[in-house]
């Protein structure tokens, strides 16, 4: 009957049109799927945003979905958090914003410093001295735990061995480490669960008086995070060309002109990328916060976590402001440098 | 190596004699000098400080019970107490979990993966054999076949399982899952055309967010009663059901927060690697006839194996420090149901019980070293290799 012979229904939609594309029911599916987890996503942040306008009666009395149509909505929340009990929420904020832009700032410099200079610089420390090293550490904590020496004395004596024995016997053993050795030593601190080194720290910070304050919470930050840094930083570096800094050498710079005004410039995208992330985990850390801070220098987690505690169970209406107000300044900075992230940097470390 | 070494003398002292008399110019020089050691000393002692002296220190206690007083401590030596107790002791139950006899299945499990241990060894010793690549390998076989006979004694006799197996649900169920979820989404996104950017950000969003927020979230989203499905709950017939009162349903909520959190990120990056597959390759493949599935096993699995398995080690190595999602959702319960490790660490401290703290929190480290380090060698290093070939 048919003049033309034209493929059957099934072919057409099962095969695609040309090389390179999908079939059209394979599309279908593709952003049927898709969508499905799109929604997914953004389903629960929905909620967030729509529990926080609502009063108490609407959260109690079931699931209520759309303003204005299932409710009205009400600022009450809001109002509660932000002008009535403004004093801790603005406190933790604070403390919060201080204390994750100062560890972001350090951490990244010092990281950074020293992926440059595993770039650039060889190094080769001797392995006896690293072992001479640990076992006067050892040593050291021995005699404070259990012998009950006064720490500074204990670490001025193994600090003095350390360096009498490294000169002696430096020499004798030429066995060294590399810079790979060192780069892998600084990452692999990543593995080390926080929850390890804080008793020993939390200590420390006890008797130092450096409790609760925003110097103990930054600089335990800043180690956490810091092979993160010199990580994804190391492999930035190593992409530029070395050129550059060779004839800025011959022109008579020092290693420090040549970081600061050469280097990191070019190495702009990566920063920015490193930055955010180290921003991001040191904005939503908890456990170094929980062990280290109690009243004054609470940050935001510890905040929201501890509302749980209250005697009228959960208030979700202010525990929904208080989420959006803690992921807005991270999705707005987030939205701005995303396109780093997701490309370049992410995919260049994990190659390896 | 020692020969530069006298000539290098007389110019530091030079360099410190001048530092008197022309500072500001001496100063730089000073600097420019030293700049080998300013630039990775910061560092360094900031690692040593905070991280290997704690880990040192850590260990102290772990082996030693620690009476705090006010403003101070001490501490008596009491060799393995603290671990004896945790795996032998009146903590047992609450570490590894209530130990019942094998059942027949938990003796087919057994056997079973011995008996697989004892293949990839035998046939490792056969092929490449290097001292320290057998002794790693003997970690590696001792280490799974302990967890084996872990899990067979509770979880497949009938037996509750303890921190430690909550753990390891967390870390193996949670990053499977993950892994799966992100590599499709992964390869459908790569597939798409349109709307590829959309996606990208949208997926991308809840890898900002708290995780105490998180927890909270999906505590809500899982309300039975006032939650946004609660109509859906209704008729289904779980009307009543709290789920944070059953420990598999309570276990199971925490996994899909937690992927809720990571899949974004194995996503992201698995996206950025498929997008680097040459496509030219793919296209050829296309031309031949082979059928997507053989696409993706010859061509495009191989080239994105590497990222895949570095990503999936990084998740790993974090999934093992989960804390804050059980803390916020079930604080640990019903029971011990879902506390994680560093969790029971958590709350050993806060009952002042340092030595017990310290010891969970070694023996946790143990197993994630032994592990993240093994699929480190024998997984990640491999998949590499066979990348650069």
């Amino acid at each position: 009957m048919s003049i033309a012979p034209r493929p059957a229904v099934h072919r057409r939609w099962l095969e695609p049109a040309r090389i390179g594309a999908m079939s059209p029911l394979g599309g279908i599916v593709a952003y049927g799927l898709l969508g499905l987890w799109a929604a997914f996503v953004l389903f629960p942040l929905y909620w967030v945003v729509v529990t926080s306008l609502k009063l108490p009666v609407d959260v109690n009395t079931g699931p209520y979905f759309l303003p204005w149509v299932d409710f009205v909505p009400n600022l009450h929340a809001w109002r509660g958090l932000l002008v009535d009990d403004a004093g801790p929420t603005f406190r933790a904020y604070l403390n919060s914003i201080i204390i994750a832009f100062s560890s972001t700032v350090l951490c990244v410099l010092i990281g950074s410093m020293a992926a440059y200079a595993l770039a650039r610089i060889e190094y080769r420390p001797r392995l006896v001295s690293i072992l001479i090293f640990v076992l006067a550490l050892v040593g050291a904590c021995v005699a404070v735990g259990v012998a009950g020496i006064d720490w500074r004395v204990a670490t001025a004596v193994a600090l003095a061995l350390f360096v009498l024995l490294a000169r002696a016997l430096g020499r004798r053993f030429p066995g060294a480490v590399h810079n790979g050795d060192i780069l892998f030593w600084i990452i692999s601190q990543r593995i080390l669960p926080p929850v390890v080194t804080i008793i020993p720290i939390y200590m420390m910070f006890q008797s130092v008086r450096l409790l609760d304050t925003h110097l103990a919470l930054i600089l335990a930050y800043t180690v956490v995070n810091l092979p993160i840094v010199v990580w994804l930083m190391y492999d930035f570096f190593t992409k530029i060309p070395i050129d550059l800094e060779e004839s800025a050498q011959l022109d008579g710079a020092s290693r420090f002109l040549i970081f600061f005004d050469i280097v990191l410039p070019l190495a702009r995208p990566g920063l920015a990328a490193t930055t955010l992330l180290v921003l991001i985990l040191a904005w939503n850390e908890y456990v170094l916060a929980l062990f280290l801070s109690t009243s004054r220098a609470q940050t935001m987690p510890i905040l929201v976590a501890a509302m749980n505690a209250g005697e009228k169970g959960i208030l979700w209406w202010t525990m929904s402001v208080v989420i959006i107000i803690m992921i807005l300044p991270v999705i707005l900075m987030a939205l701005i440098l995303q396109r780093f992230i997701a490309r370049g940097v992410l995919l260049g470390a994990v190659k390896g | 190596m020692a020969v530069p070494q006298p000539a290098a003398r007389p110019s530091r002292v030079e360099v410190t004699a001048s530092l008197a008399s022309a500072a500001p110019l001496a100063r730089g020089e000073w600097l420019d000098r030293h700049a080998r050691w300013l630039f990775i000393a910061p560092a360094v002692v900031m690692i040593l400080i905070f991280s290997i002296f704690p880990l040192v220190a850590s260990l102290l206690i772990a082996f030693s019970r620690v009476r705090l007083r006010a403003g101070t401590y001490s501490m008596t030596f009491v060799g393995f107490g603290n671990f004896e107790k945790q795996l032998v002791g009146s903590e047992q139950v609450h570490f590894l979990g209530q130990l019942t006899a094998f059942s027949p299945p938990a003796w087919v499990v057994v056997i079973a993966v011995a008996a697989l241990l004892l293949w990839w060894l035998v046939g490792y010793a056969r092929t490449q054999l290097t001292v320290i690549g057998l002794l790693g390998r003997l970690v590696t076989a001792a280490m799974l076949m302990a967890l084996t006979l872990m899990l067979a004694a509770t979880l497949l006799s009938g037996g509750q399982i303890g921190t430690l197996g909550v753990t390891l649900f967390y870390v193996f169920v949670g990053c499977a899952v993950q892994f799966l979820i992100g590599l499709g989404l992964a390869l459908l996104c790569s597939q798409i055309t349109r709307g590829r950017a959309f996606f990208r950000v949208v997926f991308f969003l809840p890898l900002m967010i708290t995780p105490i927020g998180i927890g909270y979230i999906f505590r809500m989203m899982a309300d039975t009663g006032k939650g946004p499905f609660a109509t859906l709950w209704q008729w289904a017939g779980l009307g009543g059901f709290s789920w944070s009162a059953d420990p598999w349903a309570a276990r199971l909520i925490i996994v899909v927060a937690d992927s809720w959190q990571w899949i974004p990120f194995i996503f992201v990056v698995l996206l950025a690697a498929l997008e680097s597959v040459p496509r030219d390759l793919v296209e050829a493949g296309e031309v031949d006839g082979a059928s997507s599935w053989q696409i993706f096993r010859e061509i495009t699995w191989p080239e994105i194996a590497p990222v895949a398995a570095t990503v999936m080690l990084i998740r790993v190595i974090e999934a093992f420090k989960l804390v804050d999602l059980p803390n916020i959702m079930t604080a640990g319960g019903p029971g011990t149901a879902t506390e994680s490790l560093t969790l029971h660490a958590f709350f050993a401290w806060r009952s002042l019980d340092l030595g017990q703290a310290a010891a969970v929190s070694y023996l946790l480290l143990f197993v994630t070293v032994v592990l993240c380090v093994s699929f480190f060698n024998l997984v990640v290093l491999r998949r590499r290799a066979a990348m650069a070939r």
